[in-house]
């Protein structure tokens, strides 16, 4: 069984961290509080500086067999399923755990997330509200002031901005503003992203407009694996945090962990080890990076693909540790260009590693337009994988000729 | 009978079981109430929504269309009929070759509006051509009525160059600006301050003989918007008329869960606004209630909540199977028992 480790010296990413006052960019919470068991996965952060950290190759290589074995005998579950299966094991965990949104109980939710819930935990904890985004955001803060955890659940993250006013003015800062006294443990959760054809309001990216509010943090999920365990160990934080599903994910399948695991919710993943450039992504451009490194890799390249999952704070330790290596930069995100994740990410790695990189951060973003419902019009707003594998050569030089 | 008018229902019911019991001591003109004398009394006695009766709704004809004894006679002549059940028909045949075109995967979404045609066709039919219209997404019958064509709302769902909105929106995103019907926005309720700004902006520019329009339904309601918007549509004296259509399910939701109100027509008086109920699927209540919320509208310069029942026979949308989360003899019994269409063919023979 792990225990939780005690955190490595401070690397030079932290120490800027703190001198930028970075709140929590170092695995510390806002409000302090035990994840419980960290995952150590393949691929997970965790694992990757415990084997740093420790160094002892026999304990590595027995936790290397049990991890195999223990792959073996894993489960798959579609992306839906393994958010439902972290809301139902966190509900039956603590009864203070609710869900809350529109046609989230008998409808099970309009993407199955809470499917059949209900008949388990019963209508209140399985709460259908009216259509009042703004209220229900309210609803759940009030809630959570007075004991409950709940899950706010935006049909789709775009409605959510009608609920602007309670996440920003509220849900961030109560704990600030009380001196304290309140905590906000939500979680607010849905579907965003750029879907196939629904219609520009239907294909919002709010992460851009959330991530300027202080006191919440952001998490965005992108496989079976991290969203349950990521959605886990947000309902167990009692610091607000905003879960940023795609809508075009939930058929993702893929094996996930046990009732036990949980992820650290400020902690970067690395996709990919490499040496030439290290991409920074998250959500549905993980995987549209990695459709690039695939081609990319034939080509001869061997870029560093780390999915972000934490986009506020940054885990600004994991990319120092990528950027020191690779000492080139490429953002690949569905936000717009302007304001988007990439454009904070992007001055905070200059500001921070200017003398770690050999060329300016690169940014691959959504354009700043409405997002069209045509097919063609909607692929061009976005990034494709040609434009990663562009960028790339671009960065590194054209490649040679094996 | 003639329409139920609101404030007349409310003499009688809330001065009856209310106030019987007590003895006002006291009447003076209140600051915080303007206008209104607030009488003060001595017996603490709380208003309990039981205590009002349920807003009645306005129909002439019974379900298989016979004109009720003692209702108006609908003033409409052969032909008018004729085009009204026709467009209803078209509307109603429209909507299920564009649902089965959906399902054959020609088009990537539709939303039908069955069960509504009275509700759409009688309302379109009391407003006139420079009366702005804002709607949700569940009115083609009412664009359609306005002159946009059936191949139009095509263009539209096939989104191609020939749309209005260049193809930029998903289908029953319609608008179209000669009709005077703003485009469709996804987000519900966002049409209805902007409704009500739009009014405003009529009446600043002097539009003496036109009106503003909204359609929403019961759960668009709840949004917050739409108290605000019934807030400023009363105090700015907007001719705007907010026009709900009740059809009882916000994709799964019930109206039992939507709200504990006597629907949303209790809803306007508190925003002190004029309020009428009407049976959505009787076509000529529905156009009778609306030229009449229409004539308050332009001649008073003040809003008017109208609230249409009706059912939603269909799906929310071909995203939804309402058969999860209501039984088909419900739906089928209102096919049988209260359909618009056929209540209009049955009037016939009067």
């Amino acid at each position: 069984s792990e225990r939780r480790r005690s955190p490595p010296p401070l690397g030079a990413s932290e120490r800027a961290s703190e001198r930028f006052g970075m709140v929590g960019a170092r695995g510390g919470s806002l409000v302090g509080r035990g994840v419980g068991r960290v995952s150590t996965a393949r691929g997970s952060p965790a694992a990757a500086v415990r084997g740093r950290v420790a160094g002892a190759s026999a304990p590595s290589a027995r936790r290397a067999l049990a991890r195999a074995r223990a792959a073996k005998e894993e489960r798959e579950l579609l992306m839906w399923e393994a958010l439902r299966e972290a809301t139902d094991e966190e509900m039956e965990r603590d009864p203070t755990v609710l869900v809350m949104g529109e046609d989230v109980g008998h409808y099970g939710g309009s993407y199955k997330v809470t499917y059949d819930l209900y008949k388990k935990y019963g209508e209140m904890r399985l709460l259908d509200t009216p259509i009042a985004e703004n209220s229900f955001a309210g609803m759940g803060i009030g809630a959570a002031m007075t004991g409950l955890r709940p899950i706010i659940e935006g049909m789709n993250m775009g409605f959510l901005l009608l609920a602007f006013n309670q996440i920003s003015n509220n849900c961030g800062m109560l704990h600030y503003t009380s001196g304290g006294q309140y905590k906000v443990p939500v979680v607010i959760r849905g579907p965003g992203g750029v879907g196939r054809q629904l219609g520009a309001e239907h294909s919002q990216r709010l992460e851009s407009y959330f991530q300027s509010i202080p006191g919440v943090q952001l998490v965005a999920c992108s496989t079976a694996r991290n969203s349950k365990a990521l959605l886990k160990a947000a309902i167990r934080s009692d610091n607000p945090v905003i879960f940023f599903e795609h809508v075009l994910l939930y058929n993702v399948k893929g094996p996930v962990g046990d009732k036990d695991e949980v992820q650290e919710l400020n902690r970067a993943e690395v996709v990919r080890q490499g040496s030439d450039i290290t991409i920074l992504c998250y959500s549905r451009m993980r995987y549209v990076s990695m459709q690039a490194v695939g081609e990319l890799v034939t080509q001869g390249y061997d870029p560093e693909v780390i999915d972000l999952i934490s986009l506020k704070p940054f885990d600004l330790e994991t990319i120092y540790n990528s950027i020191k290596k690779t000492r080139k930069v490429l953002i690949v995100e569905e936000c717009m260009k302007t304001g988007g994740i990439g454009a904070s990410l992007s001055s905070t790695i200059g500001e921070n590693f200017i003398d770690e990189l050999d060329h300016e951060v690169v940014r691959l973003s959504s354009q700043d337009v409405p997002t069209a419902y045509a097919h063609e019009l909607e692929a061009a707003t976005i990034v494709q994988p040609e434009q990663v594998i562009e960028a790339v050569h671009k960065m590194c030089g054209a490649a040679v000729p094996v | 009978l003639g329409i139920m008018m609101l404030s007349r229902l409310s003499t009688r019911s809330l001065r009856g079981p209310l106030f019987s019991t007590f003895r006002g001591y006291a009447e003076e003109s209140s600051t915080a109430l303007f206008g209104r004398k607030l009488t003060y009394v001595h017996q603490l006695e709380s208003l309990k929504p039981s205590a009002l009766d349920t807003i009645p709704a306005y129909r002439i004809m019974d379900n298989a269309g016979n004109i009720i004894e003692g209702a108006n006679e609908p003033k409409t002549n052969e032909e008018e009929c004729v085009k009204m059940y026709k467009h209803m028909v078209t509307l109603s045949v429209m909507d299920r070759i564009l649902y089965d075109i959906q399902r054959q995967g020609r088009i990537s979404f539709y939303m039908t509006c069955v069960g509504e045609e009275a509700t759409h066709t009688g309302s379109a039919i009391a407003l006139k051509d420079q009366d702005t219209i804002f709607a949700q997404y569940r009115e083609q019958g009412v664009l359609l009525w306005r002159g946009f064509s059936v191949e139009q709302m095509m263009h539209q769902c096939f989104s191609n160059a020939k749309d209005y909105g260049k193809g930029r929106q998903m289908p029953v995103h319609y608008g179209s600006k000669k009709h005077n019907f703003q485009t469709i926005s996804s987000p519900l309720a966002t049409q209805i301050p902007q409704a009500a700004g739009a009014a405003y902006a009529q009446k600043m520019l002097g539009m003496d003989d036109a009106c503003t329009v909204v359609y929403f339904g019961e759960g668009a309601a709840s949004e917050g918007d739409f108290h605000a918007a019934l807030n400023f549509g009363a105090t700015l004296e907007c001719p705007v008329i907010f026009f709900c259509r009740n059809n009882g399910f916000a994709i799964s939701t019930p109206s039992r869960e939507q709200f504990r109100g006597d629907g949303i027509a209790s809803r306007g008086i508190g925003y002190g606004i004029e309020t009428l109920r009407v049976d959505g699927n009787d076509v000529f209540a529905v156009r009778e209630t609306t030229e009449r919320a229409r004539e308050i509208c332009v001649n008073e310069q003040r809003p008017v909540l109208v609230e249409s029942m009706s059912y939603r026979v269909g799906h929310h949308s071909t995203s939804d199977d309402s058969s999860r989360y209501r039984p088909k003899e419900e739906i089928e019994g209102w096919l049988d028992t209260n359909n618009p269409i056929s209540r209009l063919r049955g009037s016939d023979g009067n």
